[in-house]
């Protein structure tokens, strides 16, 4: 893997490679977590430890990881009383244009690509000073206790364009699993690129815009909750009680036994 | 944060040796020979020191030498330039004070900024994450160098400059306690920012992406409680800043007397400035947490 050499961020990149995250598709099943996880210990750079894993307290390295969030609207005239939503959120490193992290670094280990922006540690460089995930926001960076180096997501950078896979797999682990088709892989620099149309269409956002770190990634928000309210009780007619109170001899027998001594228990 | 002790260690005593580099440097005290020696010793113990026990907390220690290459972008890297290039310089100086008993002026002076300059790139570290607000402030750097030179003037032994020193390193603690209240919740960015799903509602973390623990929240998301950050607060700028000029004011009579209360103002300032250091990290919020529902 070539390096640049130093931490200054290029001023601009020939393309924006990154990932669209569909918040709307999401379901939460991880599957990305784990292929990532699989072919990024296999592959590229040192793999991703595991600590105490079949043990009491488990933790290991990974690059992307999947967060869920309850969004609870607020009450409104039209809605006095709105359902919450799940939201299922993938979080891995956003490829920032502004980098921090980058630029932090003090060895140069960590780099911008001009070519593609997409953002790597050249691990043989990389002290383990932990200084560039202390300077992300979004928590991508982990720092691996078996190697002593810091793991990012590269993209897939040794898939993307790998010519010993098929062409059908030149594509991030993650999205090529993504079972919902919830992710989405593309130029985001290309305002024709299918992933770019994707989040023009959709309102594409950045997480945390305040910090100024221009994420590449974007993150499709969930469409509007159904209103479930209105389509509850289309099986409930079925559902009623059919005989609420006993006739005949069952509702003589009630009322004889509630007249006995013991109450109406 | 994390308050590890190889980080506090190193801002403790390297923060104290090259603000004691920076008086020596200055002529303040202009000592040459065996007693130059001592001062230099101290001095150079302290900054060395503490710039080792960083190194502990380095995942290959052995590649620190590549962190001189990045001076352009990086404060880590402008730190350990500076750093050496003040231990450099002053080593000469102090090798013409102790050895051949000459004061080289230019060079004490420029060694000085450079100490001095090497703290300030210490702090400019904190200073620049927009990540931990309580540190995204110009008090950081004040904090830091005001600790250094009251530091450094108390192991000097100006006895007339060291209390007012002290008494404005306290000054400025309070004022970056007061300006830095809940510097998270005041910053902008919350759960609803960091999830952009803040407009549609309250946004509230449901499930961890994993059961177990990971290295962010080992690092990012440690919490203190609040009582007993307030009992430290009191512990710390009582030891650091309070009792030293106390023991540097009472008149004690004898030289041996004096001598050994300067000792002690020294070894009580070391303990509350760690403290207050341990603190620095500890009360420390990491956006990262609220992506967890840490915050």
């Amino acid at each position: 893997m070539e390096g640049g050499q130093m931490t200054e961020l290029p001023a601009q990149t020939d393309r924006k490679m990154g990932l669209v995250i569909d918040l709307d598709t999401c379901v939460g099943c991880h599957a990305c977590v784990i292929s990532c996880k699989g072919w990024n210990t296999e592959n590229y750079g040192a793999p991703l430890s595991d600590q105490d894993p079949y043990g009491a307290d488990p933790s290991g390295t990974f690059l992307n990881r999947v967060h869920s969030y309850e969004v609870q609207p607020q009450a409104t005239g039209a809605q006095p009383a709105p359902a919450a939503q799940l939201v299922h959120f993938p979080k891995s490193c956003l490829h920032c244009e502004d980098a921090p992290c980058v630029t932090v670094c003090p060895t140069g280990a960590s780099y911008k690509r001009v070519e593609d922006g997409i953002v790597l540690v050249n691990e043989s460089d990389c002290i383990g000073c932990g200084l560039c995930a202390w300077s992300c926001p979004y928590g991508a960076r982990e720092l691996d206790l078996a190697e002593g180096v810091m793991k990012k997501c590269t993209l897939c950078v040794d898939r993307i364009y790998n010519d010993n896979l098929p062409e059908v797999d030149r594509i991030p682990a993650c999205v090529r699993t993504c079972p919902a088709g919830a992710r989405h892989f593309g130029d985001l620099g290309d305002p024709d690129s299918d992933v770019s149309q994707l989040v023009a269409a959709r309102g594409g956002m950045d997480l945390m815009p305040e910090m100024g770190t221009k994420p590449v990634n974007k993150y499709l928000p969930p469409r509007p909750k159904d209103r479930i309210e209105d389509q509850i009780d289309v099986l409930a007619p079925l559902l009623a009680p059919v005989a609420e109170e006993p006739t005949g001899f069952l509702g003589w027998l009630d009322k004889a036994l509630d007249k006995l001594p013991g109450g109406n228990s | 944060m994390h308050p590890a002790p190889s980080v506090i260690i190193f801002t403790t005593l390297s923060g104290l040796g090259f603000g004691l580099l920076a008086f020596l440097g200055l002529g303040m005290p202009s000592v040459t020979g065996w007693v130059a020696f001592v001062f230099y010793a101290i001095a150079y113990a302290l900054a060395v020191g503490g710039l080792l026990a960083s190194t502990f907390h380095l995942g290959h220690p052995e590649r620190a030498w590549k962190a001189f290459s990045q001076w352009r972008t990086s404060w880590l890297s402008r730190e350990g330039c500076a750093a050496v290039a003040a231990l450099v310089i002053m080593a000469i100086y102090a090798a013409g004070a102790v050895f051949l008993e000459t004061d080289w002026r230019f060079l004490g002076a420029l060694g000085a900024v450079l100490s001095i300059g090497t703290v300030f790139t210490t702090a400019m570290i904190y200073t620049q994450l927009k990540t931990i607000p309580r540190w995204h402030s110009p008090l950081t750097p004040m904090v830091f160098l005001s600790f250094a030179i009251a530091g450094g003037a108390l192991l000097a032994g100006r006895e007339s400059l060291a209390p007012w020193l002290l008494a404005l390193a306290g000054a400025i603690q309070l004022i970056y306690w007061a300006k830095t209240g809940k510097p998270l919740a005041q910053s902008g960015t919350d759960i609803g920012t960091a999830t952009g799903l803040g407009d549609r509602g309250a946004v509230r973390a449901f499930e961890p992406p994993h059961t177990g623990s990971n290295y962010l929240l080992r690092e990012f998301t440690y919490v203190l409680g609040r009582k007993h950050a307030l009992k430290l607060r009191v512990i710390g700028f009582a030891l650091a800043f309070a009792l030293p000029i106390a023991l540097m004011v009472i008149p004690f009579s004898g030289l041996m007397l004096k001598h050994l209360m300067a000792g002690l103002a020294v070894l009580l300032h070391i303990a509350g400035v760690a403290c207050l250091r341990w603190l620095f990290f500890a009360e420390a919020e990491h956006v990262v947490g609220l992506y967890y529902g840490k915050r």
